[in-house]
């Protein structure tokens, strides 16, 4: 493949207490595009997501093995002696359930300023709106930006989680099925708004839904009960998979 | 059994459970009746000039010496002692209840916490009049020692030492309170913090207190109806005197030290003395029900995410 990396999984293997849920892991993840995570309930798909940022680390009895790069610097995120508040600072992440903070929709995304040191008020004012743009959130609430971000509907409230990703500036953001509790239409607007934000940062996506993987992605990977079947361009992955399971899946037999 | 035998069981059944629930109703109304009506006896006696004029001492004078040949019977110095140690109280039970139970929900592992937990409940289970001799033998005596390196001396009898026991003494009840109420904070609120890189502290503290800021404040209310009511401690530490102060290094008397200090004399039934100590339980009763109506009103505001 002669894109640029950004992120290359190296034989992880990650275990709740003995359950050993992601087994022997292999996967490249370029630079600026869009690579979808696929695969049925309980693949493993979320739990590789939350690798990329440590997100395991909060609870107790999870082990990793193997190792994550992330590029430039070849950062091994998972090594011990990675600091994970500085990896999160790298990588943001966005959830499937809307969740903004119950503060105001200003104070949502300078939260993220100040963890990262920006004390200057005007240039707090700046990133926000800058963050709110990008998210093509700003005309809709640029008169209520004291307004609690729970007045918001939940494709708006999912933007401002995407505006408070991205105001940090992060290299690389993961996005964890964030369309599954949004309308169509919300879904369509974030979908866009992904694909525009490709032309900034990295992006990973988890999702159950396979068109959205289809119409958005550059590359798919596939998983099936913690291994990783398949991994290729969107396009060739779909029409035309190396793998039996990858076609069964995409057919609609199982899952 | 027949279907008709069955339906008259189920009938007797019922109405046993009301019975039984309602009696804890009737016992509340028959003590508030009882406070009522001794409340209005103390108004309308003739020592105390009578109603309306007793009402308006009451409210207006700055003395309370009921049991004195002079009475003056303005509520005040109760009620200033009452705040008082209870300020103290909260004062020192506000930040140390946040801070255990921030440290017990968000920081201490499930084994630190089970290990902790039962000494909070022991604190519990301590009798009051325990901590109203640890105030008076151990802590009066300690801050005594401490306030004369700075040429203060305080008297043996204070507002200080009662009320910084009276807040360890229901930091269990605050702290367990405040908890449940930091615990009930959805995880996911917590992830969207870590996921930006926060640290542990600063998500406790600007992410989790605050969306739990409702049922905090409704602990505290609670907290402060505990602090208002208490009375061995104050009825041992405090003092017997009534005292229209701010001052914690002087002796006070809250309402509740001067109920203790009444009934344990031997005062004639429905004398003007005796029924002084039910408009004063009255006027804690309002205080009481105030907070804790306050504490409703913001338990009902809690969010639910």
């Amino acid at each position: 493949m002669d894109e640029t990396l950004k992120l290359k999984v190296e034989n992880l293997n990650f275990y709740y207490g003995s359950f050993h849920a992601l087994k022997n892991i292999n996967l490249p993840i370029p630079s600026r595009k869009i690579t979808a995570i696929i695969g049925p309930s309980g693949c493993g798909k979320s739990t590789l997501l939350r690798c990329f940022n440590r997100m395991h680390d909060l609870y107790a009895n999870v082990r990793y093995e193997g190792a994550i790069y992330l590029y430039p610097d070849r950062l091994n995120i998972i090594s011990k002696g990675t600091d994970p508040l500085y990896v999160r600072r790298r990588i943001g992440m966005v959830f499937q359930k809307p969740n903004p903070f119950p503060k105001s929709i200003y104070e949502n995304i300078a939260y993220g300023l100040r963890i990262n040191g920006i004390k200057d008020k005007k240039v707090i004012d700046e990133k926000v709106e800058k963050a709110l743009r990008d998210a093509g959130l700003w005309e809709e609430v640029k008169d209520r930006l004291s307004a609690n971000a729970y007045s918001l509907s939940g494709g708006q409230q999912q933007r401002l989680c995407i505006a408070r990703a991205i105001a940090v500036e992060p290299e690389v953001i993961l996005f964890d099925e964030p369309t599954s509790a949004l309308d169509p239409i919300s879904t369509g607007r974030i979908e866009d708004l992904l694909v525009e934000l490709k032309n900034k940062l990295t992006i990973v996506i988890v999702t159950h839904n396979m068109q959205q993987a289809a119409r958005i992605s550059d590359f798919t990977a596939f998983m099936y009960l913690g291994e990783l079947i398949e991994f290729d361009v969107t396009e060739k992955l779909f029409t035309n998979p190396a793998k039996k399971l990858t076609e069964e899946y995409i057919t609609g037999r199982f899952g | 059994m027949k279907v008709e035998t069955k339906k008259k069981l189920d009938i007797v059944f019922k109405a046993f459970l009301i019975i039984t629930s309602l009696s804890s109703i009737l016992v509340t109304f028959a003590i508030v009746l009882a406070l009522i009506e001794d409340t209005i006896r103390f108004f309308v006696h003739p020592e105390g000039g009578g109603f309306p004029t007793s009402l308006f001492r009451f409210f207006t004078e700055t003395e309370w010496t009921p049991t004195f040949v002079t009475k003056k019977i303005g509520i005040w110095p109760l009620l200033a002692g009452t705040f008082l140690i209870a300020s103290i109280a909260m004062i020192v039970s506000i930040p140390l209840g946040l801070i255990i139970a921030v440290y017990l929900s968000e920081f201490a592992s499930w084994r630190v916490r089970e290990a902790i937990k039962p000494w909070l409940d022991f604190l519990e289970a301590v009798p009051t009049v325990v901590y109203g001799y640890f105030a008076l033998l151990a802590v009066t005596p300690l801050l005594q020692w401490i306030f004369r390196f700075f040429g203060i001396e305080m008297e043996g009898m204070n507002a200080l030492s009662p009320g910084i026991v009276l807040g360890i003494m229901i930091l269990p009840f605050t702290a367990s309170m405040v908890e449940d109420s930091i615990r009930g904070v959805p995880q996911y609120l917590r992830e969207a913090s870590y996921a930006l890189g926060a640290s542990k502290l600063r998500t406790a503290f600007e992410v989790v207190v605050p969306a739990a800021k409702s049922g905090i404040l409704a602990s505290y209310l609670l907290g402060i109806s505990r602090a208002l009511g208490e009375t061995m401690v104050v009825a041992i530490a405090a003092g017997m005197y009534p005292n229209l102060t701010i001052n914690p290094l002087e002796p006070v008397q809250t309402i509740t030290g001067y109920i203790v200090q009444v009934a344990l004399g031997d005062l004639p039934f429905l004398s003007f003395e005796y029924l002084s100590i039910f408009a004063a339980g009255f006027m804690l009763f309002l205080i009481t029900l105030f907070f804790n109506q306050l504490a409703v009103y913001f338990k009902s505001k809690i969010e639910r995410y």
